[in-house]
């Protein structure tokens, strides 16, 4: 099997390059992560996040043959070899696949992702029916790798004011939460031309997110509810 | 320069709002010019003078151009905001673009009532 692994060292190396890689290994029902740590075995210098090697934790996202996904559960006979690896786009390099992902969590901290509720806390819980509970399905499985943000080509041009597709959706998985009483507010915090607006609809998030979910129609929601307040 | 504040700006959803709504409205129109012309049998000078010579089509086209404008206005104005980052070139780009498309909503009523 052969690798074309984006490499970059910024104290070394005056500019990123690409290394090639070769396995002896059969894909068999390997997945790409099990293959990456084989490579790290030949040569302990490439560098990778990665934790949970099962699609929960999120750490693994990198740009695979040109598509955002998550290496550990990317089998490795789906792709076509040579396989190219380059970090997420749009996001500065620490260190090969490494990337900085301050931007991203400073968007995703910026909707206040966590329940408002200012009345007293009950004694047991805050209840909802079962038909409430449906309305944050699709929503809470996020886990925020970053696979949709950095696919969306408004969040490499202003990553600083647009929120971004993950970013979005954890605000309409609070809006959405009939326990929040903070809606009026955090429709106010997104109506803005770079904040929600500079989503132009690519759907590429929709392509890309490894858990299936859809930024795309949960940014529609909270355009939805918008345009009902306003009339 | 300052930074600006995470919190919304307060506006954009009526802007947005009406990119749809403009380009519903010329989408119905379009649809209708083309079938209005589908079903005539002969298409000359006179059809088309027949044709913009009521007042109802002419007020129709110059709905049209007014979404047109406005539907233009607005993403041309989006992707100004993207690749033009410097202030004052941005408003120049901003002022120039509103000048010429009023220019042409001016020059539209006088090409639909001039004649």
């Amino acid at each position: 099997m052969k690798f074309r692994i984006y490499r970059y060292n910024p104290d070394v190396d005056a500019a990123p390059y690409m290394q090639e890689y070769a396995l002896e290994a059969e894909a068999g029902d390997m997945m790409l992560l099990d293959a990456l740590l084989l490579i790290k075995q030949q040569d302990d210098s490439l560098s990778l996040r990665r934790s949970c090697r099962e699609g929960v934790c999120g750490s693994d996202a990198m740009n695979i043959n040109g598509r955002n996904g998550l290496a550990c559960i990317t089998p490795l006979s789906s792709l076509k070899q040579p396989i190219e690896l380059r970090p997420l786009p749009g996001l500065p390099v620490i260190r090969d696949l490494i990337v900085d992902m301050t931007q991203f969590f400073k968007q995703y901290h910026s909707i206040k992702p966590f329940l408002i509720n200012n009345d007293p806390p009950p004694e047991t819980e805050r209840l909802q029916s079962p038909e409430q509970r449906a309305h944050l399905n699709g929503l809470y499985e996020c886990i925020l790798c970053g696979c949709c943000t950095t696919a969306c080509p408004s969040f490499w041009w202003n990553s600083d004011k647009f929120v971004g597709p993950a970013g979005l959706l954890q605000a309409y998985r609070f809006i959405a939460d009939t326990r929040d009483q903070a809606t009026a507010e955090r429709l106010d915090n997104l109506e803005d031309p770079y904040r929600l607006f500079r989503c132009h609809t690519v759907m590429n998030c929709v392509d890309v997110c490894p858990k299936e979910l859809n930024p795309t129609e949960a940014i529609g929601k909270i355009k939805d509810l918008m345009t009902r307040r306003m009339v | 320069m300052v930074d600006r504040v995470v919190t919304g700006a307060h506006y954009g959803l009526r802007d947005w709002l009406i990119q749809r709504i403009s380009a519903m409205l010329m989408a119905l129109c379009s649809v209708a010019l083309v079938v209005y012309l589908l079903l005539q049998p002969r298409l000359d000078y006179d059809v088309w003078t027949g044709l913009f010579s009521s007042q109802v089509i002419r007020a129709l086209s110059l709905m049209f151009m007014i979404s047109l404008f406005y539907h233009a206005w607005i993403g041309v104005r989006d992707v100004v905001m993207d690749y033009v980052k410097p202030a004052g070139a941005r408003l120049v780009c901003h002022v120039l673009v509103i000048l010429a498309l009023l220019f042409y909503a001016i020059w539209s009523v006088q090409i639909l009532w001039g004649f």
